[in-house]
């Protein structure tokens, strides 16, 4: 008595993740150091997230629709959601809702589906939003506003609400009465006009180490990250290579200078650098595939975030450093192609 | 250099760790299972080409009677008496899924052997004979590449090797064969070694054994206890997915690598099974020919998972029947193990040389196929492959064609392990692309050879036609200098006969002139 079997390639054994579990662990990764932002600067951050996601599903739904692509598949892949999250982390968190709009437009739309879609996309979408915000409405996205320790008004949810969808602040004294400069534009600003470092730092916006408030949301991010590295999601050549670079790149310069200078940790745990090390830089599609590619892609981004600090126009440089090395990144994989077993 | 191989365990690159799913079926004692009614030998049972028969229909055959003969690849026997009912193309259990010529054979219960001949004093018997032994008795590699062995041997004597690494690591989930002969016949695999080594040359025996094979190393090495077992030592190697690929074995126990396009013997080992070296053992003391094999019938498809010693030829239904059975839930049948074995469609398959395992997968161990997502480049799949190989990059340059660029990046260094798949989030059948690229790769390398050679030959024509051409130009060139030549020598000729003439014209008239008034005009 036979019997007749189906046959398929091997293995036999299916493979043990997808895409969607990883793009969860990123977005859980993520979570502490939203619970922080939001801890330190109220809800708003909360309404970024949810409005930054509904543009980009619906941008991506769009775009598949276009393209003839299933939906079901790509809808549910989670990407989408990962660059919203990653973007609504780097704009203010009172921006007016139609930013977001515009913003992942861009990301969806031209970043990633004009390049094929997931996977194919050569910069990183939440930078190339980011960037299109940043340079398009540099006002609305400069208008941070301080934690909620040193704020005169608690920011509540509808507040935030109003001021998100009306562009008015809903207090007396409008924008100025709630907006203040970030600790890096305190440095920017101060360093320029001649202010010595340790005068800078006096000012109520620094923390222990960085910002205040910010570095606890940085050190989030590095728990985050850490999590990741755990996991296996990714690996620990990108998020070393872009710290340590940061850190002596920067070291030398303080130990020179300290008075116009800022320590290497301030630099490390201010401004974008903590997200960029374990959960923008890491973004694999736009990366370096090689260990060896990876090292050098961290270092290209830590380097030049740190020489924008330094020396450009920016009180921050990660956007710009992430895409710079997005764009070496295809030359650096071809010239570390690891050794092949027996060559 | 000769590397002390297996003093100090090294690393391979990348590999997994895998549920290793063998207890199930090393529960049992390993048993001959009942003589089936007929047996289904194929004739291509070895790497190389397809045996050619030696019986006819009708034909009653001894135990270990020749049946099929193939230079220079192994011999193909009997594995009952009986008598030659069919000589038709059947599926012969190969992993192409092909049909190929198949003897069928069905037993007359006596088992009556053919006149042995073993080689009693192998101590003292030439190399040559003893390989020749080999030959003649059929002996293949049992681990699942079928490589003949005889042949094996020959390339390491020949390139005088100094280890042979008898490879027991079975690193692939659920077989467990390889551990059960380990167990029951400790002493036929040292003598097996022993011979090879002879017959190689070779000074060492390495036994290379999982870490976590239980009682294995202990009864090896009460084998390896005798006189004339000196340098043969059982090392246990961790448990990682695919060590027992020859290269990973080999690069675990010496920390060298195979060159790439090269063989271990460019390191001075050779590889051989441990069911090989017992193989050998039979084949050289007693004589008796390779028509049996342990073999693993196993997974969650089979009511009573265990190990058969069974005949070369006997159809898996069979003992999937001496197992109980099927459970109700089995989906795919596959020989060999979860990661590198091919699928069969039926299980009116034989037993070959190759098969050290029938695995049956029950619906929920493959479970449903997910939809192929588009490569995220995590990079997983270069860090788990033991070739360190880039399996994303030479994915996308097998999809998009570019040849060159996967020669570069080597493609034909992946070992086909199956830890990329395993590992890809998107659910990518990379080694089945990569199986593919091999395939058009060598169909390009050949088309590249014929178009070379039509090249050259339309090359040598053209400059064949030319040379004509410039020659007969050549030649009408000539000719016609010739010709002209002559032309001007006509008017030379002509040219003389007026200056003659108007001499003796001149002479004429002035004889003339002499005599009368001469006549100007005359001139």
């Amino acid at each position: 008595m036979t019997r007749k079997f189906q046959t398929s390639g091997a293995p036999h054994i299916p493979p043990q993740t997808r895409v969607a579990t990883v793009m969860r662990q990123v977005l859980l990764a993520l979570l502490p150091g939203v619970l922080a932002y939001s801890w330190f600067f109220g809800p708003g951050i909360l309404i970024q997230i949810t409005l930054a996601t509904f543009f980009a599903l619906l941008f991506e739904a769009i775009m598949l629709r276009w393209r003839g692509r299933p939906l079901k598949p790509f809808i549910t892949d989670y990407s989408a959601v990962v660059t919203a999250v990653l973007f609504a982390l780097c704009i203010p968190p009172l921006a007016p809702w139609w930013i977001s709009c515009i913003a992942m437009f861009f990301a969806i739309g031209f970043a990633k589906h004009l390049y094929g879609g997931l996977g194919q996309n050569v910069f990183n979408p939440a930078m190339v939003a980011y960037v299109v915000a940043l340079i398009s409405f540099p006002q609305a996205m400069t208008a941070w506003l301080p934690p909620l320790a040193l704020a005169e008004h608690g920011f509540g949810l509808s507040d935030s609400l109003i001021t998100i969808f009306t562009g008015q602040v809903p207090l007396k004294g409008g924008w100025d009465a709630v907006t203040q400069a970030t600790p890096l534009d305190a440095i920017k600003t101060g360093t320029e006009s001649g202010l010595l470092m340790s005068d800078i730092r006096h000012s109520p916006v620094f923390g222990s180490i960085g910002g205040l408030g910010w570095e606890w949301i940085a050190g989030c991010f590095m728990l985050g990250g850490c999590f990741l590295l755990y996991k296996r999601v990714i690996s620990w050549q990108v998020p070393l290579a872009v710290i340590s670079s940061v850190i002596l790149l920067s070291l030398p310069f303080w130990l020179a200078d300290p008075d116009s200078n800022p320590l290497p940790l301030q630099h490390i745990f201010s401004g974008a650098i903590m997200l960029a090390a374990f959960f923008i830089a890491t973004d694999p599609v736009s990366g370096c595939v090689s260990n060896r590619g990876r090292l050098i892609f961290g270092a290209g981004v830590g380097i030049i975030t740190l020489v924008i600090r330094r020396w450009g126009g920016y009180p921050d440089g990660v956007a710009f450093a992430v895409l710079l090395m997005n764009m070496a990144a295809p030359l650096i994989d071809r010239y570390t192609r690891p050794r092949m077993y027996g060559e | 250099m000769t590397p002390d191989a297996g003093k100090h365990i090294h690393r391979f690159h990348g590999g997994l760790r895998l549920r290793h799913n063998k207890k199930m079926s090393c529960q049992l004692a390993v048993e001959r299972p009942l003589l089936p009614e007929l047996l289904v030998v194929p004739l291509l049972q070895h790497a190389g080409d397809i045996a050619s028969p030696l019986v006819e229909v009708g034909d009653l055959v001894l135990k270990g009677q020749q049946i099929g003969q193939c230079q220079p690849c192994a011999a193909v026997h009997s594995p009952v008496s009986g008598v030659v009912e069919l000589i038709e193309d059947r599926p012969m259990s190969h992993p192409s899924g092909q049909a190929g010529p198949c003897v069928v054979i069905r037993p007359d219960g006596r088992e009556q052997w053919v006149k042995l001949k073993p080689i009693s004093n192998w101590r003292t018997a030439n190399a040559d004979s003893l390989i020749a032994q080999l030959q003649e008795c059929g002996l293949a590699g049992l681990g699942g590449a079928v490589f003949p062995t005889h042949a094996k041997a020959r390339d390491g004597r020949e390139r005088k090797i100094h280890t042979l690494i008898l490879n027991g690591v079975e690193c692939e989930p659920y077989i467990s064969c390889d551990e059960m002969l380990m167990r029951e016949q400790p002493d036929k695999i040292i003598l097996g070694a022993r011979i090879l080594r002879r017959a190689l040359g070779a000074e060492r025996v390495v036994i290379a054994i999982e870490d976590q094979m239980g009682a294995v190393k202990e009864a090896l090495s009460r084998a390896a206890e005798c006189t004339d077992c000196e340098n043969i030592s059982v090392i246990k190697v961790p448990k990682v997915y695919p060590e027992g690929g020859e290269r990973q074995l080999i690069q675990v126990l010496t920390g060298l690598e195979v060159p790439a396009g090269g063989r271990p013997s460019d390191l001075g080992m050779v590889c051989q099974n441990v069911a090989t070296a017992a193989a050998v053992a039979d084949a050289v003391v007693e004589g008796k020919p390779l028509i049996d094999r342990y073999i693993t019938v196993t997974g969650s498809g089979i009511s009573q998972p265990r190990n058969f010693q069974a005949l070369l030829g006997t159809g898996f239904s069979h003992l999937v029947e001496a197992c109980g059975g099927y459970t109700d839930d089995v989906a795919r049948l596959v020989v060999g193990g979860p990661m590198m074995g091919y699928p069969v469609a039926t299980d009116d398959t034989p037993v070959v040389k190759r098969s050290n395992c029938i695995l049956a997968l029950t619906t929920r161990d493959i479970a449903e196929p997910q939809p192929e997502m588009p490569c995220i480049r995590c990079g997983e799949c270069a860090r788990v492959c033991p070739a360190t190989l880039l399996p994303q990059q030479l994915h996308l340059q097998v999809r998009n064609g570019l040849w060159e660029q996967t020669v570069e990046y080597g493609l034909s260094a992946c070992i086909e392990c199956g830890c990329c798949d395993y590992v890809c989030p998107s659910h990518i059948p990379l080694v089945e692309w990569f199986r593919y690229g091999k395939s058009e790769q060598q169909r390009r390398a050949l088309e590249t050879e014929a178009s070379d050679k039509a090249r050259k030959r339309f090359e040598d024509r053209e400059a064949r036609l030319l040379r004509v051409k410039q020659e007969r130009a050549g030649k009408m060139a000539q000719r016609k200098k010739m010709l002209k030549d002559k032309s001007s020598q006509q008017d030379r000729i002509r040219a003389s006969i007026d200056r003659a003439k108007n001499k003796s014209d001149i002479r004429q008239s002035a004889q003339e002139a002499g005599s009368m008034v001469g006549n100007p005009d005359d001139t």
